[in-house]
């Protein structure tokens, strides 16, 4: 139970503060909170286009980097699980543990550094006759593409390596193709780990702004509106009501993975 | 690094405020009755903040909040270093920490923990209604008498002849750019609006909705008819203007920067070529090898004049003072300005610069150039150009204006 009770208070009250917050507002001038009710925060988020195309864009992003991640993941996984030796399965492991060990914003930098006008990546395209792609929603969606691979391919392996071994030779003795099996043993049994791993990259895009500053260019996702309500212009009340965006949007995606029945396989 | 981890930290710092200020109720606010009572200077009277009458015995340590350059200890030159002669002086370690932005500022201030502010003044009157910082017993302070008159009992930096801290020095936003894919060198501000285009993609502006102003002073220059007089005092369809004249210029802005180093370094990868700034990250970008120059265009410029402030709650306000007081000394003013690149507010020091003709280059003494500069201001409702029959719009619109912008 006393777990239970640290969740409720330090996590539940945590956000229930916020949203009280959000129905306060602030003087403009003196950056105090004026402690009267009032919708305003979230009549302005609705009346405002500028955070409806911040929201879109958010949850656009988030979706394109599962579904990277979710591309990226799948091979690497199948290979941890299904083929490797088990050394070698060790080793992968490791391997992609290892990134989780560097710091957030040293990878984060290592992607500007990459995306810099005379980064390497603009010296590998310079004899093509092209540029970096400079920074700006592509880098950002890569950097953070690289950022929450280890989120996905985790999960992915773990729901893989519980698919049995005798399935891939049923599958092939009753005339099944590789291409075929994969399709409609594998992927189907793997779907929940999927669903899960979609989880963290999805919502850790919905949160993140500090790559968006790093490799972003001029792009805002809702943390970097949340970010310079709270952390510049002081607008707590407004950067509460912004930031009960992604929980709405995350807690509709935690529905619909539950729909899918995902969850429950787990 | 030290700057990296500082933002990581500033972050952390934030999250936790967020939850401490929320979940902890009422600590702050609950007297904004008295604070908002009108008066002549924007609409607001500051609270009763008692003011030190003595400076007693030093605490050992100072925690100072200042813009970036303001409080250097030699560890990003050997050779920059006026505060370890301060601490061996005082007996006060400083702890320094650097800020990007007014607001950010003003931000860090209401945690309480910092004892001095080097504050704008678009943040300046923000601290003094909210009763963040207390007024400055300018008698304790040996340096006050030699502070440049027209920086005295200013709109800015006092209340009702009650000065709310000491002027530290001035200047104006530059305009940066990199030699060798600009040419010729740029002598209008246009260079980074109507002609940004040849700079596609290479443009930097400063990430603050005060930013606005610049567009608003290159206004005054090309479209008179919209009839801004003060870039701080726009009226909704002057703002729109700007706005308009920001969001084309977005178009062709790589990034946008408020940290300084992210600006050094994107100059230095060719990442920015043209773009506002200070002199002192084109003094940084030069003494890392880019090649950069910065000058001030034909239309003038925004500009800031600065001022020491100490936090209402400071726990070290003896060191707080002392800190003051040094940082206003000849010596110490001397080589913040060379260092930074601005005017010193004490004219004292214009004997002890490096260069003899810093001051003269700086206009530190003449108040007519001192004037033509539009120093960072909080717009408020009330026009600041004197203009009655309108509204004018406020930072909170402005702060909008600037998400709107950045889309």
């Amino acid at each position: 139970m006393p777990p239970m009770l640290w969740l409720g208070v330090a996590y539940l009250g945590a956000l229930a503060a916020l949203l009280i917050t959000s129905l306060w507002t602030q003087n403009d001038f003196t950056g105090e909170i004026e402690r009267a009710w009032t919708l305003e925060n979230f009549q302005d988020l609705f009346r405002v286009d500028v955070y409806r195309t911040i929201t879109f864009r958010t949850i656009g992003i988030a979706a394109l980097v599962t579904v990277i991640d979710a591309v990226l993941a799948f091979p690497i996984a199948l290979y941890m699980a299904k083929v490797a030796s088990p050394r070698a399965q060790r080793l992968l492991v490791i391997a992609v543990l290892m990134p989780l060990w560097a710091s957030y914003l040293v990878k984060a930098y290592a992607w500007r550094g990459m995306f810099s006008a005379d980064g390497p990546i603009a010296w590998v395209a310079a004899p093509f006759g092209l540029h970096s792609p400079g920074y700006g929603l592509f880098a950002t969606t890569v950097t953070l593409s690289y950022l929450w691979l280890p989120y996905m391919i985790l999960p992915v392996y773990a729901g893989l390596e519980r698919v049995p071994s005798s399935l891939f030779e049923a599958s092939a003795d009753l005339g099944a193709g590789s291409w075929h099996t994969l399709r409609r043993v594998v992927l189907p049994m793997a779907f929940p780990a999927f669903v899960a791993g979609s989880i963290f990259t999805f919502s850790l895009t919905m949160g993140d702004y500090i790559a968006v500053k790093i490799v972003g260019g001029t792009t805002q996702l809702l943390g970097n509106v949340v970010y310079d309500n709270q952390g510049a212009a002081n607008n707590l009340p407004f950067a509460a009501a912004v930031a009960t965006v992604p929980i709405v949007v995350m807690l509709g995606y935690l529905a619909a993975a539950r729909r899918t029945g995902a969850l429950e396989q787990l | 690094m030290r700057n990296i981890g500082s933002k990581r930290l500033a972050a952390v710092a934030c999250a936790g405020v967020l939850a401490l200020a929320t979940a902890c109720g009422t600590s702050s606010g609950g007297s904004d009755g008295d604070k908002k009572a009108s008066a002549d200077q924007g609409g607001f009277s500051a609270p009763d903040v008692p003011m030190a009458t003595a400076i007693g015995d030093p605490e050992g340590q100072v925690n100072i909040l200042a813009w970036p350059g303001y409080a250097e200890d030699g560890s990003t030159d050997k050779t920059i270093d006026w505060v370890t002669p301060f601490e061996k002086e005082s007996g006060c370690q400083a702890n320094v920490k650097y800020f990007g932005t007014s607001d950010e500022a003003v931000q860090l201030m209401k945690t309480g923990e910092y004892d001095v502010v080097s504050a704008s003044g678009d943040a300046t009157l923000r601290l003094v209604a909210a009763g963040d910082v207390a007024p400055v017993n300018t008698k304790l302070l040996k340096n006050y008498a030699d502070i440049a008159p027209f920086l005295k009992d200013q709109a800015f930096n006092s209340v009702d002849g009650q000065m709310y801290g000491v002027p530290h020095g001035w200047g104006a936003n530059l305009l940066m750019y990199d030699t060798e894919k600009v040419s010729p060198a740029p002598t209008s501000w246009s260079a980074v609006f109507d002609d940004a285009s040849q700079y596609a993609g290479k443009v930097t502006a400063y990430d603050s909705p005060i930013y606005i102003a610049d567009a608003a002073l290159y206004l005054m220059d090309t479209q008179p008819d919209l009839g801004i007089k003060d870039p701080y005092a726009l009226d909704e369809d002057q703002l729109a203007a700007a706005v308009e004249v920001l969001k084309k210029q977005k178009e062709n802005v790589s990034e946008y920067w408020s940290d300084y180093l992210k600006e050094v370094q994107a100059f230095k990868s060719g990442d920015s070529v043209i773009g506002t700034t200070w002199q002192v990250i084109a003094s940084v970008a030069q003494g890392e090898g880019a090649k950069v120059e910065a000058v001030l265009p034909d239309e003038g410029s925004t500009g800031w004049s600065d001022t020491w402030m100490i936090g209402a709650e400071a726990k070290n306000p003896n060191c707080g003072y002392l800190w003051m007081d040094y940082i206003t000394s000849p010596k110490a003013q001397a080589a913040v300005a060379e260092y930074f690149g601005e005017a010193p507010a004490n004219t004292q020091a214009c004997s002890l610069t490096s260069d003899p003709t810093f001051c003269d280059t700086y206009h530190a003494e003449d108040a007519a150039y001192a004037a033509k500069i539009h120093y960072w201001t909080t717009p408020i409702e009330q026009c600041l150009d004197g203009r009655t029959d309108v509204k004018c719009t406020d930072y909170g619109d402005w702060t909008t204006a600037w998400t709107e912008i950045k889309g």
